[in-house]
């Protein structure tokens, strides 16, 4: 993909993309103003692609859009209680929408969200600059790792957390040793874990 | 409040778990050791971060029909801060939660001479099996081979097998065709969460456990 010089970068660059940076704006501003203009930002940047997760998930169209609404709306209830220390706003969208995935289409507990509340965490108001740089750093890590990672390791990966399969069944779909799934697995982790080291 | 946590999930366990693609016992029960292991809670974050990288950069399959936007969401009148009051029970917090269960509440079920269990209810049963299990002092645990994955979190006591020791909060991530024979310390008893992806299998280990006492 080319990166679009300030003379190319078309009209309305800037607001396809507004999420990057400026989505902890987006939910202070939802957090503590109520702000209906951010709430429809958010919307319109996070809704369409929490839709497509889910109908990778194996929801139906209608299903999907219904849990990507639930989704945001819970951003929006709970927008008050997110705060940068926890880590990325993307994250935090990403667990909602698989909690609720968990919850409605594989009709589970979703345990992952009974650990967010109970894990022991430090209340903390004010979270230092740094912490916060580091976790935006972390995302930009995050995301060059997975554009780094070479192709047989990127499809596990994506099979598990966009069409969540377990990796018996990632095994299944690739015609592939149950073994060699997790060792790809283990390797794409191992990158991550590297690329990340150094930040505390 | 220090307890030292030695043995970990497996990293593809924790990728499952993060993805949410594990079996439900299966993540009860790595929801219980990272209540207690800030490590695995941070790895975890990371491959969280990893998923939302996934589900934002990928291209958009849906037929493209615009989303409405729903109307201003109603608030709550008042949420919870988020910070569950922190108890000091020795059961982990995600497990006392779910069941409303606190470690001397349990029910326990007796198998046999120093064996008790007590099973923890899944939202769909044949999701496998996830039981608590409490063994005396000294007693071995029957060998058992693996078919599917199985995970065992320390929640009292400690055993050890030819793999080493398991205490509070350690957990035994099994990879399949591993041998195990775990022996109960001799210190006091043992209580532990076991948690199979394959129901038959667990049961088979409980029927091992119980044969030579009751004749079932
Ligand atoms: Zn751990």
């Amino acid at each position: 993909m080319l990166h679009p010089t300030s003379a190319t970068r078309p009209v309305g660059w800037m607001t396809r993309r507004p999420f990057r940076g400026t989505m902890s704006d987006l939910l202070s501003r939802i957090a503590t103003d109520r702000s209906e203009d951010a709430f429809r930002s958010l919307f319109k940047e996070f809704g369409p692609r929490v839709r497509n997760f889910m109908m990778q998930q194996g929801a139906d169209a209608g299903l999907a859009e219904e849990l990507a609404q639930e989704t945001l709306i819970t951003v929006w209830r709970k927008a008050s209680l997110y705060s940068a220390e926890k880590g990325s706003a993307t994250t935090w969208i990403y667990t909602i929408a698989r909690n609720l995935r968990t919850d409605h289409i594989r009709r589970q507990r979703a345990w992952q969200e009974l650990t967010d509340e109970h894990a022991q965490k430090i209340p903390s108001d004010d979270v230092p600059a740094d912490e916060v740089m580091d976790a935006r750093q972390r995302q930009v890590r995050v995301q060059t790792v997975l554009k780094q990672l070479p192709p047989d390791q990127v499809e596990v990966v994506k099979l598990a957390f966009m069409d969540g399969l377990p990796h018996s069944e990632i095994a299944t779909r690739l015609s592939l040793p149950l073994g060699t799934v997790k060792s790809r697995i283990r390797l794409a982790y191992q990158k991550l874990r590297t690329a990340l080291e150094d930040l505390q | 409040m220090s307890t030292v946590i030695t043995h970990h999930p497996d990293s593809t366990t924790l990728l499952s778990y993060a993805a949410a693609t594990i079996a439900e016992p299966l993540a009860a029960v790595v929801a219980a050791h990272l209540s207690m292991c800030p490590r695995c809670r941070a790895e975890v974050a990371d491959l969280e971060l990893l998923g939302a990288a996934i589900m934002l950069s990928a291209p958009d399959c849906s037929s493209g029909a615009a989303l409405k936007v729903p109307a201003r969401p109603a608030d709550v009148a008042k949420l919870a801060d988020g910070r569950v009051a922190h108890s000091n029970d020795r059961l982990p917090a995600p497990i006392s939660a779910a069941y409303a269960l606190s470690l001397d509440s349990i029910p326990w079920k007796r198998l046999g001479p120093g064996v008790w269990h007590h099973r923890l209810a899944l939202r769909q049963e044949g999701d496998g099996d996830l039981r608590l299990l409490r063994i005396a002092p000294g007693r071995k645990m029957p060998d058992h081979g693996h078919g599917g994955a199985e995970l065992t979190l320390v929640i009292e006591g400690a055993y050890r097998d030819v793999t080493g020791q398991y205490r509070r909060g350690d957990i035994q991530d099994v990879d399949e065709g591993i041998e195990h024979q775990p022996i109960v310390d001799t210190d006091g008893e043992c209580i532990c969460m076991i948690a199979s992806e394959q129901p038959a299998r667990f049961k088979s280990l409980v029927g091992r456990l119980t044969q030579p006492w009751t004749r079932m």
